[in-house]
């Protein structure tokens, strides 16, 4: 089989053979393309690695790259990534496939708050974690001072104590005693503040 | 409430069957076990004085005694999905396993689809598709709150559902020509939803039965037809008409390459055999293999529920 980036093209798998720059594949804001492994298979210009991907989820949250091991990373629409727990054919003509994990092409990237909520369980590293008030004040999609934290700038993940262990999670508890912490979302810290970015279709008022 | 007058003949306890179809339904949530255990979830419901009752037939189907499940921490995690009771019962028929291939027909909004991919641990390809493209927001909506990653969505008319996106007639290796296992849910004419929806039944007629039996037909012909032999297909439906149902069933038994096969409903969930016979027509016997859910038995909404085997 030959290689799903380079299948990607407009040109039904000519592209690049030879002709003018000014013709390389775009992005395709229409279709799931197969993101390419590394930087050395990449065809569609500023298309994000799977090797950049994984790298970016150790890198930030300490998420360790065996998390991924079962799923292929697509591209669609600008910047969109997800995840499918299979193989399939790239390019595909779905409206959905797998979860939307990332928006990338951009200087930070952000990850989705259902990716966080999946995979989040496994991150180390920049995870908030939030007191019961604090957790619904973020749930509910509002903003909030929180001069305590002293991780990185930008995208965090929004955490708690619920009830209960799980096994996927290897979050440092926040006081030792009660289950492990939960990730309840994305938040962006900037000077001070906790900014929630929970989508206004999944916030919700817990209080 | 006449239509259900039709139904008379076939129970003897209809008063009872019709004073349950006026009674409000419980609010039930399903536990996703892609994100939490049936323990897990039920300690937190604990922790936050939310009441609930674990169903006679499934530790992992709850009634909640008050609130909505939208208001609860648990429910925001996505360790729970607001389902109605009834409605767990076609994707445990199907009995889809981890790595399978299997095809939601009519998905959205996707409490089924989820339930499926919870029994598939989100491993295998599970192909979710809808005729409805404003329903099919829902349905990933859903799906990602719950952390399901192995569903495609399609927008296709499931009479005639192509495989042409899964790469098939080609030669990639990894394209898709049958699925191991489909659901039909189909459109139906929703008498059992009554509960659920009082106005449910003032569209009722015979003629738009007629027309809905149609669609029907042609989406479980199409299932059969893109399933493997030896695989299972679940037809089902939320309304008790005879025409939408065994009539169905009995069509696909003469028209496609498939058998009836019996299933046992869980233990503690009491259900009907399918009819043989209705307004003077007969009906393949096998029929009677089929589960009909009366409100009655299990304090539900009303459902029917049949399990095919795909023949080579």
């Amino acid at each position: 089989m030959s290689d799903p980036e380079r299948d990607a093209g407009d040109g039904g798998g000519d592209a690049g053979a030879g002709e003018p720059s000014g013709e390389r594949p775009e992005n395709d804001g229409q279709r799931f393309d197969r993101i390419p492994e590394t930087a050395d298979e990449r065809v569609v210009p500023g298309r994000p690695t799977r090797e950049e991907v994984v790298r970016w989820w150790e890198e930030r949250y300490e998420v360790p790259p065996e998390t991924w091991d079962g799923h292929t990373f697509w591209e669609k629409g600008n910047g969109k990534l997800w995840a499918f727990a299979a193989d399939v054919v790239t390019p595909i003509g779905v409206e959905g496939l797998g979860m939307r994990i990332l928006r990338a092409r951009q200087e930070h990237w952000k990850p989705s708050t259902n990716a966080v909520q999946r995979f989040g369980r496994e991150a180390t590293k920049n995870v908030v974690v939030l007191d019961g008030e604090e957790a619904t004040t973020f749930a509910r999609g509002d903003d909030q001072d929180l001069p305590r934290w002293e991780g990185d700038w930008g995208y965090v993940i929004a955490a708690h104590e619920i009830a209960g262990d799980s096994e996927a999670s290897e979050t440092p508890r926040a006081t030792g005693e009660a289950g492990d912490v939960e990730p309840i979302g994305v938040g962006l810290y900037l000077h001070g503040e906790l900014r929630s970015t929970v989508p206004k279709g999944r916030r919700e008022d817990l209080s | 409430m006449e239509p259900l007058e039709r139904y008379a003949s076939l129970l003897s306890d209809f008063d009872a069957f019709r004073a349950a179809c006026e009674r409000p339904l419980p609010s039930v949530v399903r536990v996703n076990t892609l994100k939490a255990s049936i323990e897990r979830a039920r300690d937190a419901l604990d922790a936050e004085g939310v009441a609930y009752e674990v169903t006679d037939w499934h530790p992992g189907v709850l009634r909640l005694e008050e609130r909505g499940p939208g208001t609860s921490w648990p429910y925001f995690h996505g360790w729970l999905h607001g389902q109605e009771e009834v409605s767990a019962l076609p994707a445990l028929a199907l009995d889809p396993q981890p790595g399978e291939v299997v095809w939601d027909a009519c998905a959205a909004p996707g409490s089924k689809t989820t339930q499926i991919a919870d029994l598939m641990d989100d491993t295998g390809v599970l192909v979710g598709n809808d005729n409805n493209l404003g329903r099919l927001s829902a349905l990933r909506h859903n799906a990602e709150r719950l952390g399901v990653t192995n569903l495609a969505v399609t927008n296709q008319d499931a009479r005639n559902f192509s495989f042409k996106p899964f790469g098939d007639r080609t030669e990639a290796e990894n394209r898709i020509e049958a699925f191991d296992r489909a659901l039909v849910d189909a459109p139906c004419s929703c008498e059992g939803t009554i509960r659920k929806n009082p106005d449910a039944l003032d569209r009722w007629s015979l003629e738009q039965i007629k027309g809905i039996v149609g669609i029907q037909k042609g989406i479980l012909r199409r299932a059969i037809q893109a399933t493997r032999p030896g695989g299972t297909v679940v037809y089902s439906t939320c309304t008790f008409a005879p025409e939408e149902n065994e009539a169905v069933l009995d069509h696909v038994l003469d028209e496609e390459d498939c058998e009836m096969r019996e299933w046992d409903a869980p233990a503690g969930f009491e259900t009907d055999p399918g009819i043989a016979e209705w307004n003077g027509e007969t009906f393949d016997p096998a029929v009677e293999l089929a589960h009909r859910v009366y409100p009655h038995r299990n304090d539900t909404g009303g459902f029917f529920c049949a399990k095919l085997e795909v023949s080579a």
